[in-house]
């Protein structure tokens, strides 16, 4: 017999089998936790932090994720400290990252009432497009760092390796070892990655020439000749 | 930037390898541009390769054909469906008329849906009164059907994909898998890592599974029966094999022990060049494990004794009690998105729907009534019977319907005198390729993206595809045309009553091919449509398909043990021709490359490259990156050369997509007695420094073209 817990989620009870997520108990509660790092098809990392909850009013919040329900716990998954949370991981995100073309972490931040002038003066992360292979392109700019990619690459799914981190602290940004070009690398151009990205910052060739306003030829012209560093269309 | 929003959203069904991947395109302007995995749905959950992520951009190739062309001299004018048609039907009706409908040759296609494919096998065998209809399955696991059939009495795979991630100890051999059937090689990869799975690849070639094998038996080529009997040696001698199960459900277990007397470890080792003790590690570990499951693809297939192969591999599954349980059984891996299916709709010279015999007369009387026509009981010829026709005068007009045998099939110099000597043929494509060049008619058909209709993968399961594009020009789906040609040559002929080939859609066509097959009989639209996909057989609307088989035991009734012989009938090398070629697919290409060719696939693998020993190039003083020129016995290609570990020494490799560098000029159309498979793995050839020809690209370094790299390099 698995052992099993009783928790109350806002105010409602669950009994669920030992090690199961705070973030499974509540979703079998339709309660909703807003998620950014996590994927049901990738390996929780307690990364974002934006699902942080409320357990037993404790010294700090926990993120759902990857915590794992206790028995007799009582678990608020929107209050005020909870709000105050995920708004500033928010803000502090979208003071460095493009998020443009991230429409479900836009809707969070209309939901949080996220103020998105918070830090005006923030460091952004900015690197070039990567346009190094024939089928996708990566905007490191736009990137959360949720590690879904690398994850899917490894052992998530792919088994090959191709992208991991590179740099540190501010610097961390996604690359391929010693960042080589995608067609030097392991890369089999799966596209999981594309499939998990949270963000627009990975991309199929053709719809980032579709958002560039390209003509079908020039979409074709840009699959044939894959170019190192940032994209132009001339030659 | 503000994210593109898709004018409309389509689930569809992947048209490139059997694993029959689920996939969403994306489409804006009748564009595809983003193609995503449903991760709650089987058998992908999420998962897509790079043809089926990146490569359906042939959809939208400009040299899509549009309009039916008619041979005009040299070359194709461009006509009406009308003329085409009349053109054709009467061509045919004549044909039919003066030399019988067994002058007639027709292949179907394992990559047109299985309603294309019933509607064609029904105008071959009720209006023209033949069963010459075969396709491509013929070049690729014929040895596997009919070892299975021997065997067992069914040759489709017995697990689903599905329980693949759940394997306790499995044996992967003659697949490379990681590059033929990607997505099924993830989940064979986390049984390994995630479930601590026992692998064992027996294999020659150093394919990327082999990183993941608790063992790695690299057999010579050719000399897989030899490694399978002395496992199977093993298992007798240490008394591992499963008493209960030969007892009560196989027969013939006393001769076959007898027959395996002499084939010991060392007898193996001495011929096969794999150590005694790892066969001996092996057959333990298989016959020792809880269950155990058997993957493979066109090594063991493609061979002179391909039925051997396949029915040394019964051999170790029926002794060892692994069928019939989840998890355990034998399972080749299929090619192609719809070969199943394609068999599966009649789409073989001996069989309706499903396997039912062409000469059981029961079988046969259904088929006239349900058609309202008199069929005939012979079977008909194989696809490599139909070529040896042609040349013959046998055979006097070809249909070919989706397929490239001036890529696929073997010795092609052979091939193409036999088309030459047709008096007519009729092509119907999405694209003029190799073959469809010597038609006198082409009718260009749609493509997966712009029909409707069903698949079969290789684990059986039945999926839909939908139409997500407009059909591109004047191109009709398939079964539209054959409908079409059906009824003028029905006319033309003078039936007193129509077969019937007037459909409202691909679900008609489907209602009826269920009404004729008990084993489609439970699966309508109206469930794939709920359920994502059914796995067959599934015999009445309330049952819930059928993942793996034989848990009621094998239809055979009991599974047959055969006593085999090792022997070669394959060409061998010798001084004049020392090498020994191999062929196969790359994991950017597939198949005749009509689709993967006209697709960006092709800038990530623009040419043809032979894989070579190190210890060979270093005594032929070649590097990467050289010019060699292949021959053997009945032609030479010229291509650059890869130096690597991956292929053992005294043997080269070559994919066989690309025309510039036919592998298939090389190979010999030497086949097996039984399944009529031609032997593409063994061929003897010779090699020379090459000059450097005119060829697109050729002045590019080899490791700057596309993603081409020495493949064991970054493998992990």
């Amino acid at each position: 017999m698995t052992k099993t817990v009783t928790l109350t989620i806002d105010g409602d009870s669950i009994t669920v089998p030992e090690g199961t997520t705070i973030l499974e108990a509540a979703r079998q509660l339709d309660k909703d936790v807003p998620v950014i790092c996590y994927h049901d098809a990738t390996t929780a990392n307690g990364l974002c932090r934006v699902c942080v909850v409320d357990v037993n009013n404790g010294r700090v919040l926990q993120p759902a994720c990857v915590a794992a329900c206790t028995d007799k716990a009582t678990v608020e998954t929107r209050n005020e400290r909870v709000e105050r949370s995920r708004r500033t991981i928010l803000e502090m995100l979208n003071s460095a990252v493009d998020l443009a073309e991230a429409p479900e972490i836009q809707d969070l931040m209309d939901d949080y009432s996220v103020d998105r002038e918070r830090f005006p003066d923030a460091k952004r992360r900015e690197h070039d497009l990567k346009d190094d292979n024939p089928f996708y392109v990566r905007d490191y700019s736009q990137c959360v760092l949720c590690w879904r990619c690398v994850q899917v690459c490894a052992e998530d799914a792919q088994y090959t390796f191709a992208l991991t981190l590179d740099g540190r602290g501010f610097e961390t940004h996604v690359s391929t070892a010693f960042d080589i070009a995608l067609t030097d690398s392991p890369c089999v151009f799966c596209g999981q990655c594309i499939g998990v990205c949270p963000t627009g910052a990975l991309k199929p060739k053709v719809e980032f020439g579709i958002q560039q306003g390209w003509s079908m030829e020039d979409i074709q012209r840009s699959t044939r000749r894959p170019r190192r560093k940032n994209i132009t269309i001339e030659d | 930037m503000t994210v593109v929003q898709p004018e409309r959203v389509v689930r569809t069904t992947c048209p490139y390898c059997g694993v029959g991947c689920q996939m969403n395109l994306h489409i804006k302007d009748d564009l595809i541009y983003r193609v995503e995995a449903p991760f709650d749905s089987a058998p992908n959950y999420g998962n897509l390769c790079v043809k089926g992520r990146f490569g359906l951009d042939f959809t939208t190739h400009p040299r899509r054909l549009k309009q039916p062309l008619i041979r005009d001299g040299e070359g194709f004018r461009e006509a009406s469906w009308e003329e085409a048609l009349t053109l054709v039907s009467k061509k045919l009706s004549q044909i039919v008329r003066d030399y019988g409908g067994d002058s007639l040759a027709t292949y179907a296609c394992a990559k047109a849906t299985n309603e294309d494919n019933y509607i064609f096998q029904k105008w071959v065998r009720a209006v023209m009164k033949t069963n010459n209809v075969d396709h491509c399955a013929r070049l690729c696991h014929a040895g596997s059907v009919t070892g299975l059939q021997l065997a067992i009495g069914s040759s489709a795979m017995s697990n689903s994909i599905a329980e693949m991630e759940h394997l306790d100890t499995f044996i992967v051999t003659g697949s490379n898998t990681t590059e033929t059937h990607p997505v099924i090689s993830l989940f064979l990869k986390r049984a390994v890592r995630q479930n601590g799975a026992k692998l064992i690849v027996i294999d020659p070639r150093q394919i990327e599974l082999t990183d993941f094998a608790t063992l790695w038996l690299r057999q010579k080529p050719g000399t897989d029966v030899a490694v399978f009997q002395a496992m199977a040696h093993v298992i007798v001698t240490e008394k591992l094999y499963d008493e209960t199960y030969i007892g009560t459900q196989t027969e013939g277990f006393e001769d076959y022990i007898e027959s395996l007397e002499p084939c010991t470890p060392e007898w193996a080792e001495a011929i096969s060049g794999v150590p005694a003790e790892d066969i001996r590690q092996a057959a333990r570990l298989y016959a020792e494990a809880n269950q155990a499951a058997i993957y493979w693809g066109m090594g063991i297939s493609q061979s002179t004794h391909g039925t051997d192969n396949a029915l040394s591999l019964a051999n170790l599954a029926m002794m060892t009690g692994n069928l019939g349980k989840a998890g355990a059984g034998l399972n080749p891996l299929r090619g192609q998105n719809n070969v199943q299916g394609c068999s599966d709709s009649g789409g073989l010279p001996n069989v309706y729907t499903a396997y039912q015999a062409v000469n059981n007369p029961a079988i046969q009387a259904k088929f006239e009534q349900a058609w309202h026509t008199n069929l005939s009981p012979d079977p008909g010829l194989t696809v490599t019977e139909m070529v040896d026709g042609a040349l013959t005068g046998r055979i006097k007009a070809m249909i070919v319907m989706g397929e490239n045998p001036m890529m696929s099939e073997p010795n092609l110099a052979h091939a193409q005198h036999a088309i030459e000597a047709l008096d007519f043929m009729v092509c119907i494509d999405i694209f003029m390729n190799e073959t469809s060049e010597y038609a006198d008619v082409i009718l260009p058909s749609a493509s997966f993206a712009e029909k409707a209709g069903t698949f079969t993968n290789s684990d059986r399961r039945i999926q839909r595809i939908r139409p997500a594009l407009p059909p591109v020009g004047e191109s009709r789906p398939d079964w539209e045309i054959v409908c079409e040609l059906a009824r003028r040559m029905e006319a033309i002929l003078g039936v007193p009553e129509s077969a019937g080939f007037d459909y409202a859609d691909a679900e008609a066509i489907w209602e009826e091919m269920r009404a004729v097959t008990p084993d489609f009989y439970g699966i309508t639209y109206e469930r794939l449509e709920r359920e994502g996909g059914v796995h067959w057989p599934c015999p009445s609307l309330d049952h819930p398909g059928t993942p793996y088989l034989f848990e009621e035991g094998v239809p055979r009734g009991r599974g047959k043990f055969w006593p085999l012989e090792y022997g070669t009938n394959s060409e061998l090398t010798n001084e004049e021709y020392p090498f020994h070629l191999t062929t196969g697919r790359v994991l950017f290409h597939w198949h005749g490359g009509t689709m993967t060719r006209r697709s960006k696939l092709d800038e990530a693998f623009p040419e043809p490259i032979l894989e070579m020993h190190p210890d060979d190039a270093h005594a032929l003083q070649l590097v990467s990156g050289d010019w060699v020129e292949v021959e053997s016995r009945r032609g030479q290609v010229t291509c650059r050369v890869m130096v690597t570990g991956r292929s053992p020494q005294g043997t080269v490799f070559l994919p066989f997509h690309f025309v510039e560098a036919a592998a298939n000029l090389l190979t010999l159309n030497k086949i097996d007695p039984r399944a009529k498979i031609p032997d593409f793995k063994m061929a003897a050839v010779k090699l020379r420094k090459a000059e450097t020809p005119q060829r697109d690209g050729h002045d590019i370094p080899l490791e700057e073209r596309g993603a081409i790299k020495e493949p064991t390099r970054y493998v992990h």
